[in-house]
């Protein structure tokens, strides 16, 4: 946990992030990481400043959330919550999955 | 040449077997799909698999399928308590043959994957198993255990 940047920061909350096995060779192979923020958007951010080889993986060109990912904060699709812009709470969990699709 | 990830050989259950084919005969003519679960060695899979969880199509079409969101939240909640991980996807080809569209190939999720195609264009079922990555097909063997 950054100490300094929650001192600072009271919104911002340490959250466990779950990585899907596609996404975990980019996060040295590890399933669940750290990261801070109060949204979605902001764990994000850091979440690629830990790990730059997410870029791009989590969100798209535009700055919105990567179409061929559903990430979900706890048991909520942030889709249907106020996508990167959802408040996270401490001890709340977000898991990444891929969206599985095909014809 | 066999391409090097034409392995390793997935091995169902009857019971697991039983399981992912009747999930695909849908009531309305749908395409059907779920997720494998089983251990992972050094990213990869064994081919063991330790159980299959039937999903929802949310695109309801006989054309595609995007497994449920949620349904795939409760698989990897599940595996995890198993030590296993999500290692494939199946669905069905209503009309087509057992082998990836190109849809499916440009779509793969995840080149360690493992996944199994149903065709029921002849009627009798005909499951097949793959690996794609970066666009290139391989099948893999597929034995049936108790």
């Amino acid at each position: 946990m950054g100490e300094g940047r929650r001192d600072l920061y009271p919104d911002v909350m340490a959250i466990d992030v779950r990585l899907p096995t596609v996404l975990r060779p980019h996060a040295d192979g590890v399933p669940v990481v750290n990261a801070e923020g109060s949204t979605i958007g902001e764990v994000f951010t850091d979440l690629i400043a830990q790990y730059p080889g997410l870029s791009g993986q989590l969100v798209d060109e535009t700055g919105a959330l990567h179409k061929f990912v559903n990430v979900y904060l706890d048991d909520e699709d942030v889709r249907y919550l106020d996508q990167l812009d959802t408040k996270v709470s401490d001890g709340a969990e977000i898991s990444i999955l891929p969206a599985v699709a095909g014809g | 040449m066999t391409p090097p990830f034409s392995a390793p050989t997935l091995r169902l259950t009857v019971d697991q077997y039983r399981t992912l084919v009747g999930h695909c005969y849908d009531p309305d003519g749908h395409e059907a799909c779920g997720l494998l679960g089983g251990p992972m060695r050094n990213g990869e899979p064994t081919g063991v698999i330790g159980r299959v969880y039937p999903c929802r199509n949310t695109d309801a079409s006989a054309l595609s399928f995007t497994v449920d969101g949620r349904d795939y939240l409760r698989a990897s909640r599940d595996v995890e308590t198993r030590g296993e991980e999500i290692v494939g996807v199946w669905h069905s080809h209503t009309h087509s043959d057992p082998y990836p569209s190109p849809t499916d190939i440009d779509r793969a999720a995840d080149p360690a994957w493992l996944y199994v195609i149903v065709s029921l264009r002849d009627g009798a079922p005909t499951l097949r198993a793959y690996r794609i990555r970066s666009g290139a097909v391989a099948e893999v063997p597929v034995e049936l255990g108790s």
